[in-house]
């Protein structure tokens, strides 16, 4: 059950790409144990909202907390070791090519844990089965993969060291309707078997039903609106009624 | 993960995964403490291994983890596995003391066994060695054969265009120019004229001491104009333009820019293979052109301070010396093998499968095969230039 302890606070974060401000004061508060799916228009910088947390932006202005701590103060140590408590997925895998789905799994324990070989190659196949993979995905290559199998291999390797904070870019893009309920199903179970935090950057309507505790909608350089569902339905903000009423979204609820 | 606290339960440890193993009447009774997570289990992962096969069969065990603090995939891994070691050896083994989100994540670290890779057989290593190198024959024809064929595919290509020329994509060819000529120009040119000065200083050296050190000219002008110009020229474009082809036409075909191209009726052979190819055509013999100024401007540099000969008479014993054909014969290579480093290095990126690995090895292969293959052209070149005689 989601707690009220902040895990993730984002202050009056400024981000601009020369003239073009992408945020303005943007305010964000990510709450330990909850699902949160960000939505927003195309352009709105929802990416660069999660480059941002992860520290792969520096912000122009504002803070990023993370567990309480910000990131850009930390030294490199500090930072490697808060970085560690964290899994991203981003939208393409980002698989590391050269190496098979296991060995993308063990590069944390590898790197940061100098673990066993027998232990690295039961653990990593332990997560190649709670992502739903077939057990012999284990040897193969990025590039053997299908675009839904290389998600699940980029979930994996995420959950290598059990984060507290799973950060999924667009988790659903791209795969068919059984596959992204199948992903939906995956991220709820793991939530409840894990007790994650899921900040997830969607626009599955399906998925912001099924799995989202809170939605957060970027628009008009900040957060418009943070709530649940329900909250979503009620606002009358022009984008957010366009949004959450209209035929996709009649579907989506419907089906539910 | 925070595990719930009961009321009944005490505080639970946390620190590094420890066990304390007693003997309860025949049962082996296994009591955990600390944090059993992904950090912390490799302390206890061998000793855990172990356990079931230090038990006689039939006995019993209780894994007692009620003092665990943090329990993570891990942790739940080596409590699976453990559970099933003692039941595989027959040992009946209960776990106490475990909480419900415990029991879900216990229950969510499947293990069921995967099929063994298959156990690689021991052959003869004579056997190896002879199938390698069949493999290895089999994968150089193969290659030769698939040059050939896009050797077949690029000269119907210039054949539409014959037909057609309005099809000659010229801004390409234009732009491609430039950047295997143009940018090309200094860097042809200042190696060219080391070298040439760098033949001049060993043949002047080694002539004098016959006393023929005027024939240094000689060796500068024949050795620069038939072989050296055109083989250090057409080895630099390779190294400089075949891997920008093939880099360049690789990454376009992994982010299936190839394949979209096709899709919208363009002919990848027309848009990128013909204008590198024709670009490199057209630069390379003028590039040889100036290689050879260069490397006898090096060469008589050399020459006039080591051996005080003046700038006319220098350039009157080059006339002497070497004849229109001296010049043309390295000149007439030049067309030839800028087309094999062109067709290789097209080649190269289109081959480009997957991933990006994949760029990089064909680039090396490119810059590697187009080497090989002029200096191998070169040498053909030089038996029939003798055998004809110029």
């Amino acid at each position: 059950m989601p707690t009220a302890t902040p895990i993730i606070e984002v202050r009056g974060l400024v981000n601009a790409f020369e003239d073009n401000v992408i945020h303005r004061n943007l305010d964000l508060t990510v709450r330990r144990g909850e699902v949160i799916g960000i939505v927003g228009g195309s352009g709105t910088g929802k990416s660069v909202l999660l480059r941002s947390i992860l520290g792969l932006r520096h912000p122009d202005a504002g803070s990023v907390k993370v567990f309480g701590k910000d990131l850009t103060k930390l030294n490199d140590d500090e930072r490697r070791l808060e970085e560690q408590r964290w899994g991203v997925m981003f939208q393409d895998g980002a698989l590391f090519s050269a190496l098979t789905v296991a060995e993308n799994v063990q590069v944390a324990y590898r790197e940061h844990l100098h673990m066993p070989k027998l232990l690295m190659d039961e653990l990593a196949d332990v997560k190649i089965r709670m992502v739903g993979l077939r057990p012999d995905a284990r040897d193969l290559y990025p590039s053997e993969l299908s675009g839904g199998m290389r998600k699940r291999a980029s979930l994996a390797r995420a959950l290598a060291l059990d984060p507290e904070i799973l950060f999924l870019d667009e988790p659903t893009a791209g795969l068919d309707p059984i596959g992204a309920a199948a992903f939906d199903e995956l991220v709820n179970n793991l939530k409840h078997t894990l007790g994650l935090t899921v900040f997830m950057v969607t626009h599955d309507l399906d998925s912001l039903y099924a799995v989202c505790d809170r939605v957060a909608v970027l628009a008009e350089q900040r957060v418009i609106l943070i709530g649940t569902m329900d909250d979503m339905m009620a606002s009358d903000h022009p984008w957010i009624r366009e949004y959450f009423h209209g035929p996709r979204a009649r579907a989506a609820q419907k089906s539910r | 993960m925070h595990r719930v606290r009961s009321e009944a339960r005490p505080v639970n440890s946390s620190g590094p995964a420890t066990l304390e193993i007693e003997d309860e009447d025949g049962t082996l009774r296994v009591v955990a403490h600390g944090d059993w997570t992904v950090r912390s289990v490799m302390a206890i992962d061998q000793r855990m291994r172990h356990l079931a096969g230090e038990l006689p069969a039939s006995g019993a065990a209780i894994l007692d983890i009620a003092d665990v603090g943090r329990l993570d995939t891990a942790g739940a891994w080596i409590l699976r596995r453990t559970v099933e070691e003692f039941e595989l050896h027959g040992i009946k083994c209960t776990l106490e003391g475990m909480d419900e989100s415990e029991q879900t994540l216990f229950e969510n670290v499947d293990s069921t066994p995967i099929p063994e890779p298959e156990v690689t057989v021991k052959i003869n290593p004579f056997i190896y060695i002879a199938g390698r190198t069949g493999d290895g024959l089999i994968g150089v024809v193969g290659e030769f054969l698939r040059i050939v064929d896009f050797i077949g595919q690029v000269f119907l290509a210039m054949g539409r265009l014959v037909v057609k020329p309005s099809r000659l994509r010229l801004i390409p060819l234009v732009h491609h120019m430039e950047k295997a000529g143009m940018d090309a120009v200094p860097l042809v040119c200042l190696l060219t004229g080391l070298i040439g000065g760098v033949v001049a200083q060993q043949g002047a050296t080694q002539l004098r001491q016959f006393g023929a050190d005027v024939f240094t000219v000689n060796l500068v002008a024949i050795i620069f104009l038939r072989e050296v110009g055109i083989l250090l020229t057409a080895i630099i474009v390779a190294g400089r333009s075949g891997s920008a082809f093939t880099a360049e036409i690789g990454s376009m075909k992994m982010r299936e820019e190839i394949d979209a191209m096709r899709t919208l009726g363009l002919d990848p052979m027309e848009m990128l293979v013909l204008p590198r190819i024709l670009a490199l055509i057209i630069t390379l013999p003028i590039l040889t052109f100036l290689a050879d100024i260069m490397g006898l401007i090096g060469g008589g540099i050399v020459v006039m301070l080591m051996l005080n000969m003046s700038p006319d008479s220098y350039i009157a014993r080059l006339q002497e010396a070497s004849d229109f054909w001296t010049f043309g014969v390295g000149l007439v290579k030049a067309p030839f093998m800028a087309l094999m480093i062109g067709l290789i290095g097209c080649r190269a990126g289109l081959a480009v499968a997957g991933s990006a690995e994949s760029v990089g090895s064909q680039t090396t292969r490119s810059v590697v095969q187009s080497i090989f293959v002029v200096i191998i052209l070169d040498a053909f070149f030089a038996l029939f230039f003798t055998a004809i005689g110029i």
